[in-house]
């Protein structure tokens, strides 16, 4: 109920800056709804971004929200979560923020496990700025940086997360709204990085372009090519090239940074 | 008997100043309950075909539309 | 009877800098190793456990950065340290420090330049950079040690005027005092000034709002005021707003919180300077050079003094000014081509010629070039 959800927004700042049919909103509602399950408390929770469509969400949260430079949120967070380990630190960040200028932070704080929840809103574009090619935007699409079509192979977020260390990993899309709120819980109950890619649509900046259809075309889009980790295990590669794989996808154990380190405390003080 | 007779009422609560018109809830509800108005709202067709599947709150980017229980 | 034995130690600028740090009550750092200034980073890795602090070497310098701005909106006092090219990398973070600000040290001990340069040789190349080096206008303090003593007093000011007027500082130092050794006798207490918490309830509590001095109470993150924090011009609730008002007062306001308080945080040291008429204006390593200089131009009967700026940056114009009203001459040397000697000649303001000393071969300008100069203007 909204009723509900209220609370954790700020509201005097509604309606959004997004563009009508953004999937950004969809997005940050499933955020919304697994706060509540949590009933994490606001005080002790901080919602940090980068710069972005995707990191204006942190803006219209009552939260602590700290809204950083291009890129860098992983890496203001860590020093939240260090610092303050008893911190909820959730991060919220974009395709492009997130894996080409944030590569290096991203991989890097995975490679620790540190306690960080991240949701990364992938609309395979740099939409803020009009509608640039990112790493997620699929060879042969057109950008107004790519107008003959970009040749760039395309990361696999979750895959990179996991190959860099993350100890939960998972994908959703806007249309599995209440699939990707369960994710999002168990990633925020996972004490360790954990990834959550949300596939959401950019109907102005991507899908005009592209002729992908309006909103409503692009959120079905997302249904129809879908397919479930169990499903995908029964298909072969060429089938599930243009697929999106959805589901947790990896869950591992592994010992988390700020624990570490609260050890090596621990131990420089029994020492000294 | 009508099916949806055991269902609390729902109170489908709309915020049309946040709604950006985007179709979306249209498209998803299984029930046509909803459609967008003369200026393009979200507005209401007929609430008693409303199952309360919530699949217009959770799919409404700009949280223009919710599903509050009625306490009866 | 009793007597105190005072501990004098030998130590290296870099270490007295992670002490001062310490005795401040500096509780994070996050760093990368550059030389020279990884001493630093390597005694605080060492040291901050114990105190119950974080330590994290990040995977690069503008990672570091945005670690200490995080951290110290937990609460904690923060600093990080570099050089040259690791500071190029810092400045849009510094920047957004500035805008947000959050308090924090920003240790560069400055080598050779430009571009990778020179690892392990001094210069004073830096100076400009730390005023200008982020885009836009906006606040900064730059501190500049010139002893080892000096390394651990003047990272503790640093620290102390980073809290009280929120806003990064730059400890700008080189790698002759970061790696000479002197002896020193550290005190064991230090003043420590924190940042002004909020005095209202979160309901009416603003986190943008200035008080009287130009600076807002600062929350922390978990301290139930949960408020917005974002490099985008912002309303005094932390809201992203772009009025040509709200911009205006906003970039004025932080450009003024740091110039309206200048007398409070520039600081220097003249020697020999009541009845000079020749004055050396000299910081750093340097200084160490230039006082030699003076004092051997005086056993020639020369009337000369010396001015070492303690702080930087906001330049001390004021006084600059009112000495150039008094003197025949100003000696500038630098290991730069010139970037104090411009501020010197503009606060001057054309009265007296301003000759330069100027050094950018990797090696500490010696007192012999600085007393031909004095000969030379007298």
């Amino acid at each position: 109920m909204l009723s509900q959800l209220e609370t954790y927004l700020r509201a005097e700042k509604l309606p959004h800056i997004w563009c009508p049919g953004c999937g950004n909103g969809i997005v940050l509602g499933s955020l919304v709804r697994a706060i509540d399950e949590l009933n994490l408390d606001q005080d002790q929770t901080v919602i940090v971004s980068g710069i972005g469509c995707s990191s204006r969400a942190a803006g219209y949260l009552d939260f602590n929200t700290l809204h950083t430079t291009h890129g860098r949120a992983l890496a203001f967070a860590t020093g939240v979560k260090l610092a303050k380990p008893e911190l909820n630190v959730i991060i919220l960040t974009g395709d492009g923020d997130c894996t080409a200028i944030g590569g290096n932070h991203f991989i890097h704080a995975a490679r620790r496990n540190i306690d960080l929840t991240v949701v990364v809103f992938n609309n395979n574009i740099y939409g803020m700025t009009g509608g640039q090619y990112s790493p997620l935007t699929p060879p042969g699409k057109k950008a107004t940086t790519a107008p003959h079509g970009t040749i760039e192979p395309n990361f696999d977020i979750p895959r990179l997360a996991q190959a860099a260390g993350a100890t939960y990993v998972a994908r959703s899309t806007s249309y599995h709204a209440a699939q990707l709120t369960n994710l999002i819980i168990a990633g925020i109950r996972n004490k360790g990085f954990s990834l959550i890619e949300a596939v959401t649509a950019c109907p102005v900046g991507y899908g005009r372009k592209n002729k992908l259809g309006n909103a409503v075309d692009m959120i079905l889009w997302q249904k129809e090519k879908a397919v479930s980790v169990k499903q995908a295990a029964k298909m072969e590669p060429a089938e599930l090239a243009d697929r999106i794989i959805i589901g947790e996808l990896y869950k591992g154990e592994a010992p988390e940074y700020t624990a570490m380190y609260d050890q090596i405390i621990a131990n420089a003080k029994t020492e000294g | 008997m009508n099916s949806l007779s055991h269902l609390k009422p729902a109170e489908i609560v709309l915020r049309q100043k946040w709604c950006k018109s985007c179709g979306i809830c249209v498209a998803l509800c299984p029930k046509r309950v909803l459609a967008l108005d003369g200026r393009g709202k979200i507005s209401l067709v007929d609430t008693s075909l409303c199952t309360k599947c919530r699949m217009c709150e959770i799919h409404c980017p700009d949280f223009a539309i919710s599903i509050e229980e009625v306490q009866s | 009877m009793s007597q105190v034995v005072e501990m004098a130690r030998l130590m290296q600028g870099n270490e007295a800098i992670a002490e001062g740090a310490l005795a401040a009550g500096v509780r994070f750092f996050a760093g990368y190793p550059i030389t020279p200034s990884t001493e630093v980073a390597e005694i605080m890795a060492e040291k901050l456990p114990a105190f119950g602090g974080k330590f994290i070497q990040m995977e690069d310098e503008i990672a570091s950065m945005a670690a200490i701005i995080g951290a110290a909106l937990t609460g904690l006092k923060t600093m990080t340290a570099t050089s040259g090219p690791g500071f190029s990398l810092k400045q849009e973070n510094i920047g957004y420090a500035c805008m947000a600000e959050v308090p924090c040290v920003v240790v560069n001990v400055q080598r050779s330049g430009p571009s990778t340069g020179i690892a392990t040789a001094p210069a004073q190349g830096d100076v400009m950079q730390a005023k200008w080096g982020t885009h836009g206008d906006h606040p900064i303090i730059a501190l500049c040690p010139a002893s080892v003593r000096e390394c651990f007093d003047i990272t503790v000011r640093a620290v102390n005027l980073a809290e009280k007027y929120r806003v990064p500082v730059i400890l700008l130092t080189d790698e002759v005092v970061g790696h000479t050794r002197e002896r020193v006798v550290l005190p064991d207490v230090v003043e420590q000034i924190n940042r002004k918490k909020p005095n209202v309830p979160p309901e009416h509590f603003y986190p943008y709002r200035a008080d009287e001095d130009g600076v807002p109470p600062m929350a922390s993150f978990g301290d139930g005021y949960r408020h917005h924090v974002t490099g985008l011009v912002h309303d005094e609730a932390g809201s992203p707003a772009a009025s040509p008002q709200v911009t205006e007062n906003l970039v004025r306001r932080l450009v003024d919180k740091i110039d309206r308080n200048a007398a409070d945080i520039i600081s220097y040291e003249e020697f020999m300077m009541e009845d000079a008429e020749i004055v050396v204006f000299a910081y750093g390593g340097v200084a160490r050079s230039a006082k030699r200089a003076v004092k051997e131009a005086r056993q020639l009967g020369l009337k000369v003094g010396l001015f070492r700026p303690v702080t930087l940056w906001p330049f001390p114009e004021a006084r600059i000014e009112a000495v150039a009203e008094k003197i025949k001459a100003f000696i500038v040397p630098e290991m730069n081509l010139g970037q104090l000697r411009l501020e010197v000649e503009r606060a001057a303001k054309g009265r007296i010629p301003v000759k330069g000393v100027h050094r950018v071969n990797g090696e500490l300008i010696p007192p012999r070039e600085i007393l031909a100069a004095i000969k030379e203007v007298r």
